[in-house]
């Protein structure tokens, strides 16, 4: 990166550190409480010791010590526990809820059979569903995937459905003429030309998934980002507990520029 | 002259769902095609001439009637290929990919069909635009690339549905010149739906006359003799023009005088 461009993103992103002078001021001339708030470098400096917290067997190495301490710290097992239920669990609704969406809308059948089922999944409020798995699948991983990838499904389902049904029909019938059969026009020209819709689907989905996670966790878990906000704030840990919510913060952010990065590249043929 | 398809006695009837009404679209069409002509396909909005071409590419099916080719189509030949008004071009494919998806779906090797495609771009005069997306391209340069796509799949008749009627009238001269010498090069079978005089004048050799409610035949006019390049000015031009603008005229009379009584 050029300083030219450092530039321009740091003045882009400067009302956030305007933000972040406001809060650490009011901590600093006493406007609020530590209690309710504690201040700005106060969590960043709580979120630095939960960096360097993990607890290792020294093997004496110094540099392979600090390795596996990093990742033995509190924020990036929490951090790990997270991500990886998150991603699974979208990843499993992206691949069911892109076939389900794209077969219901090439198949009448299939779309007689599920479009009951969707319409009235769509307005459940999904953290709903979360005690309800966890009395059927426990307090680990596998009852907040199960949450993630039911609250992901259905607007994945919708896009890829509306994608695959406003798909233009003189490129259907283009390729039909150039001989394409069924199985191969699905695959080259219903999907790709769904894609636009189906990827702002999951983007959606992406955003459901970070609140699904963090409350999922919250209710019950024993590690995540969720657990470690529930947990430091029961236990009157409040510097601990902003230190954790800017931690999801910050990841939910990176996660949405990530993918806004990887939409647009493969979605380059739609720009003029 | 051969005759390389043979349209008998064709009709096509729709039912409009929303009318609860049955129109007749096509009736009892009979008509020849020959090998290597540009033939046109002339009337006024609603004739049917489109639902014609539908018929011939075999994306739609007669009510009764039918329609024969003397080659059969199979995998690796296609007997029709269209391009459409609205250009039907892949947007997220590059022009090549986009040409090359006829060969593509044939299984023809990678290199094998990026040299095939390369040659039609050549013809089409888009060299230069392989890697551009449809969304960089003017209208004028989509349309050739759909007329590339078409010819990559090397089909035996090319059929045109409105395809430069999109296009802004500098544009659209250029294109009617270079499709008239692709076609010269090509010698391929063209079929060109248009409901502009001057379009049928200036590319046709033979000009189906069609009837509006029920489409029928009204007439065929032959004007291969006119020699190219032609131009809506000279005489014999002309002459043609004024017979086509009064049968159409008619036509169009006609269709109105009934949309009065209804």
């Amino acid at each position: 990166m050029t300083v030219r461009s450092t530039i321009v993103v740091l003045w882009r992103y400067a009302p956030i550190f305007i933000l972040l002078a406001a809060w650490q001021m009011a901590s600093e001339l006493k406007f609020v409480p530590d209690s309710l708030l504690p201040s700005f470098f106060d969590v960043v400096h709580r979120w630095l010791e939960f960096l360097a917290d993990g607890e290792i067997a020294k093997s004496g190495t110094f540099l392979w010590d600090a390795v596996r301490s990093f990742f033995a710290s509190t924020v990036v097992t929490n951090t790990a526990a997270s991500m990886w239920r998150g991603m699974v669990g979208l990843g499993l609704s992206i691949i069911l809820g892109v076939t389900l969406g794209i077969a219901m809308a090439w198949f009448q059948k299939l779309r007689d059979f599920f479009e009951p089922i969707v319409m009235i999944s769509y307005p459940i409020p999904k953290p709903a569903l979360i005690p309800i798995f966890i009395i059927w699948l426990g307090l680990g991983h596998i009852s907040k995937i199960a949450v993630i990838f039911a609250g992901c499904l259905i607007p994945i389902v919708i896009s890829a459905f509306n994608g695959a049904r406003g798909v233009d029909r003189y490129l259907i019938w283009s390729a039909r003429n150039m001989g394409t059969r069924e199985g191969k026009l699905l695959w080259r020209v219903v999907v790709p030309a769904s894609l636009p819709d189906i990827l702002s689907g999951i983007r959606m989905a992406l955003a459901i998934s970070f609140i699904l996670l963090v409350s999922s966790e919250m209710l019950a878990a024993k590690s995540g980002l969720g657990f470690l906000i529930f947990f430091l704030g029961e236990s009157g840990e409040y510097a601990g507990m902003f230190a954790a919510v800017l931690t999801i913060t910050l990841l939910g952010f990176f996660a949405d520029r990530a993918y806004l990065t990887i939409m647009r590249r493969i979605l380059i043929w739609r720009e003029e | 002259m051969e005759n390389i398809c043979a349209i008998r006695n064709l009709t096509k009837v729709f039912f409009v769902e929303r009318t609860g009404e049955y129109v007749h679209a096509l009736d009892r069409i009979d008509l020849d095609l020959n090998r290597s002509e540009f033939l046109i396909l002339l009337g006024p909005s609603g004739c049917g001439k489109s639902t014609l071409l539908f018929m011939l590419s075999g994306l739609d099916h007669p009510t009764s009637g039918e329609i024969t080719f003397t080659e059969k189509s199979h995998d690796n030949k296609r007997l029709t290929c269209t391009v459409f008004q609205e250009y039907a071009l892949f947007p997220w494919r590059t022009v090549i990919d986009n040409v090359a998806f006829g060969p593509e779906m044939r299984r023809v090797r990678k290199r094998a069909r990026y040299r095939e495609a390369e040659r039609y771009i050549e013809l089409v005069n888009l060299t230069g635009f392989e890697t551009r997306f449809p969304n960089e391209l003017s209208g004028g340069m989509r349309q050739r690339v759909a007329l590339a796509r078409a010819l990559a799949n090397d089909p035996e008749v090319i059929l045109f549905d409105e395809p430069l009627a999109a296009l802004d009238a500098q544009t659209r001269r250029v294109l009617q010149t270079e499709l008239v010498s692709i076609w010269s090069k090509t010698k391929k079978t063209f079929v060109y739906v248009t409901h502009s005089l001057e379009e049928a004048v200036l590319l046709g050799e033979r000009i189906v006359l069609m009837s509006s409610r029920p489409g029928r035949v009204k007439e065929i006019i032959d004007i291969a003799d006119i020699p190219r390049p032609r131009s809506t000015t000279n005489e014999r031009e002309v002459k043609v023009l004024a017979m086509l603008a009064e049968h159409i005229a008619a036509e169009v009379d006609k269709s109105m005088r009934r949309e009065r009584e209804l």
